[in-house]
């Protein structure tokens, strides 16, 4: 079926989409087009504008101005095309606690219409993909948070949409957990024709997704596969302790016309071939230098080269996000 | 993990084009997963019925000897049994509707509305769900007519659950309308305590509004309760062997002015209140996301 459909209709097209907020604009003119049956990768720290996005392309937000069509439907005028053609997991939990995991998943098949002959079989099918078969008849309440994840995504994929949201699917997980969550994503394309929206600010796990497009201040700042970007980047980042900070950043400007900035409490700059400078630079700093390390390009070093910070660092700055604060505070 | 994957392709399943086949399916499970709910909360079951029991026997019988003078010979107990099956729905059915704000807090209430049905299909399953639980624990008081000197006639039976169903439709409906506008889980029992208590009062639920003064029977006159408690009283007394001094005392009827409103007019005003009541729940719940 790939293609059949014609792969000229794009998963997800958005063009010039605004949100604004009372005070904040959220998202400030987004262009993107996603190809059916890719993982497409919202890299962005938090208060972003990523929620926002997904929520409009959900139909559950308008958007301020701009389009957009999910599955060849406009998100504004085709609202239960959009909806029916989509799954959704959302950043925070929505399931009942006090439903089982397979009448959490009859509810939704219900609640979409799903075809009856077929539900009960389709029920079987996502919950083992999910390696929750075995625990269809618990409690919700019972579960941990990781099964709770994987129970939402049998959730997503139960009525067979052609776009899988996904929205920080691994916020609060542990690392082998969202691991896990990663790796039943990545065999969903083996089972299922869908295409997948995963948001993210672990630039680790968008390293996964077909094609990624950074995110900044509700602004694309990049948008390419993970390698052509980190290509693009073309340099290692060198990070060096030194005894005295200021002093070794003048010395990099002066002595080698390199601008280094702190980073996580470290001197940081980047230079190709970054282990073949690290001699020249115990030789001529003049500055005490305790420590060296130099590392490849990562999607981070995009993101520094992109906006001039680091995701950590703009992480820390980003807005206040009232609905994280609250779900973190749990 | 030891999760291991199996690589058999799944079959797409197929989702209808919606139509009403579909907005009745949802409404059925929403209505269905209040049942389920309620069958997993037995502490909610007996404190719904323990407060009922309260008022019927403690209040009742403490007061009976008090009143006995102002009744005709009924015992109070018995004028009050109609009442209290009233109150017990009244409150249970507030609770149902109510408890949307704890589906929004646990997020399942987005779960609802991100689904390809209309919210009125929802809200419409929500409030037959309020009304069957709450109709359940009235036919627990039901079963306690023979303390009171209440015959068990079938068709009074009958009658009892069918308006009981119909009214707290109506209060689920009320208890949504308020949900749509609370956000805070902690200020929504406050909130049902206030809105509940008034309408309880002003019903004739607990004493024969005759008694009050002019300007409070205008209130109940606008107070939805007040008909949907009546019909009750009546069905329940026209099975009593009450003198007509007593029944005009302890079940006047209600007058607009030199009217009497017939218990007929009092049942189509009820549904009408609980569609309108849902009509409004609808509009708001569709703004709020
Ligand atoms: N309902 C809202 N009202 C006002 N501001 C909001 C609302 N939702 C989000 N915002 C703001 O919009 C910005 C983007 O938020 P969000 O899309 O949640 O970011 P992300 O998901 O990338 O962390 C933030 O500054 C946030 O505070
Ligand atoms: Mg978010």
């Amino acid at each position: 079926m790939h293609g059949s459909s014609g792969s000229a209709v794009p998963a997800v097209a958005v063009e010039k989409l605004v949100k604004t907020f009372k005070t904040v604009e959220a998202v400030k003119g987004i262009d993107l087009v996603v190809h059916p049956g890719e993982t497409f990768g919202f890299l962005g720290p938090n208060g972003a504008g990523k929620s926002t996005t997904i929520k409009i392309l959900c139909t559950l937000a308008d958007a301020t101005s701009g389009s957009a069509r999910v599955a060849g439907f406009d998100v504004a005028t085709e609202r239960d095309a959009v909806r029916r053609s989509i799954g959704l997991v959302f950043q925070e939990p929505t399931l009942d606690g006090y439903l089982t995991a397979e009448q959490n998943l009859k509810f939704h098949g219900e609640l979409y219409g799903v075809d009856k002959s077929s539900a009960a079989q389709r029920r079987k099918d996502v919950l083992e993909m999910v390696g929750l078969w075995d625990r269809k008849d618990d409690l919700v309440q019972t579960f941990s948070g990781g099964m709770r994840r994987r129970l939402e995504i049998a959730r997503g994929l139960l009525h067979s949409p052609k776009v899988l949201f996904l929205d920080e699917p691994t916020i609060g997980l542990d690392p082998q957990t969202r691991a896990s969550i990663w790796q039943y994503l990545g065999e969903l394309h083996k089972r299922e024709e869908i295409t997948v929206f995963v948001t993210t600010h672990y630039m680790d796990e968008a390293e996964n997704c077909d094609r990624i497009a950074i995110i900044d201040q509700g602004r694309i700042v990049a948008l390419d596969t993970p390698e052509a970007l980190k290509a693009g980047v073309g340099k290692d980042r060198v990070s060096i302790a030194t005894a005295d900070d200021v002093a070794a950043i003048t010395a990099l400007k002066d002595k080698f016309g390199l601008e280094a900035k702190m980073v996580e409490g470290l001197v940081t700059f980047s230079v190709a071939e970054g282990a073949a400078f690290v001699p020249q630079l115990f030789e001529k700093l003049g500055v005490a230098i305790k420590s060296v390390a130099v590392a490849r390009p990562t999607l981070d070093d995009v993101f520094l080269n992109f906006t001039g910070t680091s995701l950590r660092d703009a992480e820390q700055k980003g807005g206040f996000n009232p609905m994280a604060a609250r779900f973190r505070g749990r | 993990m030891a999760d291991t994957l199996t690589h058999t392709a799944i079959a797409r399943v197929v989702v209808p084009k919606g139509g009403f086949g579909h907005e009745l399916r949802a409404t059925l499970v929403v209505w269905n997963r209040e049942l389920i709910r309620f069958r997993r909360d037995p502490a909610r079951v007996i404190s719904s019925v323990i407060q009922p029991l309260l008022f019927l026997f403690v209040l009742g019988g403490g007061l009976s000897a008090l009143v006995a003078s102002g009744t005709g010979g009924v015992d109070f107990k018995t004028f009050l049994f109609p009442g209290v099956m009233s109150m017990s729905v009244l409150f249970t059915a507030a609770f149902a509707g109510i408890s949307m704000v704890w589906d929004r807090e646990f997020g399942f209430l987005r779960e609802m509305l991100v689904a390809p049905v209309s919210t009125a299909a929802i809200l419409t399953g929500k409030c037959l769900g309020g009304a069957s639980v709450a109709t359940l624990q009235a036919v627990i008081v039901i079963l306690l007519a023979g303390l009171v000197g209440v015959p068990y006639d079938p068709l009074m039976i009958l009658e009892l659950l069918v308006l009981l169903f119909i009214m707290s439709f109506m209060i689920t409906a009320l208890g949504l309308v308020l949900a749509s506008r609370v956000k805070q889980v902690q200020s929504a029992m406050p909130l049902v305590q206030m809105i509940i208590t008034p309408l309880m009062f002003l019903s004739g639920a607990l004493f024969p509004l005759s008694r009050l003064p002019a300007w409070l029977t205008v209130v109940t006159h606008i107070n939805p309760m007040t008909y949907a408690v009546e019909p009750v009283r009546a069905v329940v007394f026209d099975r009593l062997n009450m003198s007509t001094e007593a029944r005009a005392i302890l079940d006047p009827g209600i007058w607009w002015g030199s009217y009497q409103v017939p218990l007929l007019l009092q049942v189509a005003l009820v549904i009408a209140s609980s569609l309108l009541l849902l009509l409004l729940a609808v509009k708001l719940f569709n703004r709020t996301e």
